[in-house]
């Protein structure tokens, strides 16, 4: 309930949000319209211009561990949606649904990513 | 039921008022010493009386008529292929565009494929900056109009106290007859007013079409063109902007690019800067942007 109740607060200040969108790129030629939920363990969380990024590694299920990474906007953009410079810490395990890249490499658009406590952050491109 | 729809009330007013932290987080007060942009603020002053000659303030095309961001190319003639949309180029403009290779718009091409002169952080350039998440904040006084851009902290001059509008020369501009001054990402503005609330904006001495682009889509922009730019306070708290461009070189003819609203803001809002690093581009690029680029 609590963390439906932010999902829903999110996503209504997101409509008020303060921050421009800084089109870096578009995304028509880069991404795929399906969606893919993976769940794996941080790596990295890169807050920084003009994109913050997640490395994650996801194991399938034959074992093998593939490092995926995923894209989401600048830190101005994507803070009054709750992302924070800490939100991912090495180790975490998360859930990640996101958009693939089309040339079928482990690369995404970022959507929503659940947190070891059940929080989730969302930014829907 | 009613006090249910009260307390659905009760969080949208708060969701417009508080700011937002991750709810793994405590909710901190309302910040009210450095003040967020307002989409309400459009309509906050309408009645006021118009300032004669006034066009300080900050100004933000992201709300009003929200049509600033421009990601998709000039606001009147986004790039998405519609015949209504497509420029009149010459055969050199046509050629030029066909050259670029955009992030955004119809054209676009993946991150790592790009010659987008922004990605390499050259400065967009005017009037590229009219049409980039536009929103500027303006002082003036009696000799000229300042113009504080929010997208990689520039800035602009219109002299407003009656000085000519230099002349194309050789690579550059000639003022006072006979002195050169170069090429300027900004150009060199004079302005006027043409009445008690319309300043008439008129720019020439740009960058060359290798150094800046009209648009993110490619469109491009050579400094042979002249800009003509009517900043309208049509009421206290709304800024009607417009452009025209004239370029012999890329264009057959005038081409009107923008007409929009911008609101004003709370004088304190502190603007979200956007600053373009190379040394955060290419990490982007190394650790996402080629990768996510392959074919």
């Amino acid at each position: 309930m609590k963390n439906r109740l932010a999902l829903v607060f999110a996503l209504v200040v997101g409509l008020s949000v303060s921050a421009p969108l800084f089109a870096h790129h578009g995304g028509a030629t880069m991404y795929d319209s399906r969606t893919v939920t993976l769940k794996g363990t941080v790596d990295t969380w890169y807050w920084a211009n003009p994109h913050c990024l997640l490395k994650f590694n996801v194991k399938g299920d034959d074992g093998q561990v593939v490092p995926w990474i995923v894209e989401t906007q600048a830190p101005n953009t994507i803070y009054p949606h709750g992302f924070r410079k800490d939100s991912f810490k090495p180790g975490d395990v998360v859930t990640i649904t996101l958009r693939p890249t089309k040339n079928g490499k482990p690369n995404g658009a970022l959507l929503r990513a659940v947190l070891p406590d059940g929080t989730e952050l969302v930014w829907e491109r | 039921m009613l006090s249910r729809w009260l307390v659905v009330m009760s969080l949208l007013c708060a969701a417009f008022t508080l700011p937002v932290k991750s709810s793994a987080q405590q909710r901190s007060p309302a910040v009210k010493d450095w003040p967020g942009t307002d989409p309400t603020r459009s309509t906050a002053d309408k009645g006021k009386p118009i300032p004669v000659h006034d066009l300080s303030g900050l100004w933000s095309g992201l709300w009003g008529s929200r049509l600033g961001g421009q990601a998709g190319g000039v606001q009147l003639h986004p790039n998405n292929g519609k015949p209504e949309n497509e420029p009149p180029y010459t055969p050199y403009g046509l050629q030029l565009y066909k050259s670029h290779k955009p992030l955004e718009g119809k054209d676009q091409v993946a991150p790592a494929e790009n010659n987008d002169p922004r990605t390499k952080c050259e400065p967009l350039g005017f009037p590229h900056a009219n049409h980039y998440d536009l929103g500027v904040r303006i002082y003036q006084d009696k000799n000229n109009v300042a113009m504080l851009y929010q997208y990689n902290n520039t800035w602009r001059i219109i002299w407003t106290d009656g000085r000519s509008l230099p002349k194309l020369a050789d690579g550059g501009v000639v003022v006072n007859g006979d002195e050169y001054r170069e090429q300027r990402y900004f150009g060199y503005s004079v302005g006027k007013w043409i009445d008690d609330y319309t300043l008439e904006v008129h720019t020439i001495g740009t960058m060359p079409e290798d150094h800046v682009w009209l648009d993110n889509t490619g469109r491009p922009i050579s400094d042979q063109t002249q800009v003509t730019e009517t900043l309208k306070r049509v009421d206290y708290d709304t800024l009607e902007w417009s452009e025209t461009i004239v370029d012999p070189k890329i264009y057959t003819k005038p081409w009107n690019t923008m007409k929009l609203d911008l609101a004003l803001q709370d004088p304190r809002v502190d603007v979200l800067t956007r600053y373009c690093s190379p040394i955060e581009y290419q990490k982007y690029n190394s650790m996402f942007g080629d990768s996510a680029s392959e074919k």
